[in-house]
């Protein structure tokens, strides 16, 4: 009988987002990197995460009421899923293309939402899902490969 | 090189984290987006920018940038030095604009290969 190729989860841990409050932004991030560092992960597959999950948080901190982050770590993948209350997003083809933005002046001050977001997280996930709800929220669901 | 040669050299002010001064530059970035800077710039960078919230001392630490540079002598927010000294990024900041503190830092740079 042939070996089946198994994907165990061995570590979960889950995160808040306090949406619209810029002085902790990034803090998610950075401490899922430090995570990840601490495992000695890859370089290249810690700097996937971080740049993903970077752009999640700073999307969730411009957009929403409030999110959590969802890290998964498997025996060959990392998941990181991104849950949001806000708006949700009315056009998904719209949103993805890079230069897109519907961020504030105020947001775009601070140098975000210049509309790459999406699009960087989406060109350094191995595999993305996004699906939203209007009035509701919006879920990001970001793989990475830990053999790249 | 290291940033204590570029401090030096370009007559910088070190504004926090002169501890991390002996951190290695392994090239520059220039840019005042984030996500451009998050997306395109790499670990022993030096960042060049004219941003000056507390935010960049996220980018910087995730991409284990060597430092940040604050151009047009832009001083940071005392948030921002209180981050950045807290995640021992050193901030430095210049009377110069970002092309041309950009094209110094480039040839010191290639100066030394």
């Amino acid at each position: 009988m042939p070996v089946q190729e198994t994907n165990h989860i061995s570590y979960q841990r889950s995160f808040y987002i306090e949406g619209g409050n810029f002085n902790y932004a990034g803090i998610v991030s950075t401490s899922i990197k430090s995570i990840l560092k601490q495992m000695d992960f890859p370089s290249n597959v810690v700097r996937k995460c971080s740049i993903v999950c970077y752009e999640s948080e700073i999307n969730v901190v411009s957009y929403a009421r409030k999110g959590v982050v969802n890290l998964t770590i498997n025996s060959n993948t990392i998941q990181i899923e991104v849950i949001d209350e806000g708006p949700g997003i009315p056009n998904i083809d719209l949103a993805m293309q890079e230069g897109y933005s519907t961020a504030t002046q105020k947001i775009r001050e601070m140098g975000f939402g210049a509309g790459m977001g999406l699009h960087n997280i989406e060109s350094y996930s191995d595999a993305f899902i996004i699906s939203s709800e209007l009035g509701k929220g919006t879920r990001l669901l970001m793989t990475i490969n830990i053999k790249q | 090189m290291n940033l204590e040669t570029i401090v030096k050299e370009l007559g910088l002010e070190v504004k926090c984290a002169s501890e991390n001064l002996k951190n290695d530059v392994t090239g520059g970035y220039t840019g005042d987006l984030l996500s451009d800077v998050m997306a395109n710039s790499h670990e022993g960078n030096i960042w060049i920018t004219r941003q000056v919230h507390q935010n960049i001392v996220a980018v910087a630490s995730l991409k284990d940038h060597a430092g940040i540079i604050l151009i047009n002598s832009c001083e940071p927010t005392q948030d921002t030095l209180a981050k950045a000294s807290q995640e021992k990024i050193p901030i430095m900041v210049s009377n110069l604009h970002a092309f041309e503190l950009t094209g110094k830092i480039y040839n010191l740079l290639e100066k030394k290969d």
